[in-house]
């Protein structure tokens, strides 16, 4: 398959996540989008690694779903500090730094 | 290529935007993230298309196994599935819409003008990335951002358990009978 399809691919899933991102107040879809986007880029990491025949891309896919994985961690325990604290999780209503 | 190979890949390719869609714009989380998991599967076939599939296989039990899982129990957990609909910021939506947009028509002018590589790549051999080969390099050349991220993913547990713990009570032997005296 050419490299276009998968590089046309990886580009609209990476908007798809930020239209999440940028949309949804839910905090928990924004990570979603989040995951979305990490994929978008891993897609890219294994179409080019086999693309020029070097599997140091895909060491680097490892090392994104690590990463994402402890990025998850944090931002979930984060969210349900903040549902303790406020009693919502509304991205809209976190705007005690407003002047 | 044969025909049937162009259909199977935009059939994925069908499968892989409209769970991204359906991502986006359910209004249950649920739904949501049972969207992303299809989307990760159907991520992981066109990695096993690429000759990855030891990758294929981590991204669906990572992934969509376990990171997923974590999201469906905070989910639950919080009872967070809706949101009331109303818009409090106005024109926001307009705003994102406008700016998603204009990001992907860059980055599709980009490609575009950058000349991306039209021409297919050789099919990789089986040998390419079993995962003895993906071993001996992640040990060899990797030892170190290998170490890092065991790193990360320790600091990651410590600083999770750390922000969900409860308060500790200031006096352990204090009775609460005798706290309730004390609050009447």
């Amino acid at each position: 398959m050419p490299m276009s399809y998968f590089i046309g691919l990886s580009v609209v899933m990476f908007a798809m996540g930020i239209l999440g991102v940028l949309l949804r107040r839910n905090p928990l879809v924004v990570f979603m989008s989040l995951e979305l986007m990490f994929n978008s880029a891993n897609l890219l990491f294994v179409a080019f690694s086999a693309y020029h025949q070097v599997l140091d891309g895909q060491l680097f896919v490892f090392f994104v779903m690590t990463t994402a994985a402890a990025e998850v961690a944090v931002g979930l325990a984060l969210i349900v500090a903040i549902f303790k604290a406020k009693r919502t999780i509304d991205l809209d209503q976190m705007s005690s730094l407003k002047g | 290529m044969s025909l049937g190979l162009i259909f199977m890949y935009a059939a994925l390719a069908l499968v892989v935007v409209i769970s991204g869609v359906g991502l986006i714009t359910s209004r249950n989380a649920i739904y949501a993230a049972l969207f992303l998991v299809l989307n990760f599967i159907t991520v992981a076939l066109l990695y096993i298309a690429l000759g990855a599939p030891f990758i294929a296989l981590a991204q669906v039990t990572v992934y969509a196994g376990s990171i997923m899982v974590l999201f469906l129990f905070v989910i639950m957990l919080l009872g967070a599935e809706q949101l009331p609909i109303a818009e409090p910021l106005r024109g926001q939506r307009v705003l994102g819409i406008l700016l998603a947009v204009a990001f992907l028509a860059e980055m599709m002018l980009f490609v575009m003008l950058r000349g991306a590589p039209t021409i297919a790549g050789q099919a990789v051999s089986p040998e390419f990335s079993t995962p003895a080969t993906i071993g001996m390099l992640l040990f060899e050349r990797y030892l170190l951002p290998f170490e890092m991220t065991a790193g990360i993913l320790l600091a990651a547990t410590v600083g999770a358990v750390f922000m969900t713990r409860q308060p500790r009570p200031e006096h352990k032997s204090a009775l609460p009978a005798v706290r309730e005296e004390g609050q009447e």
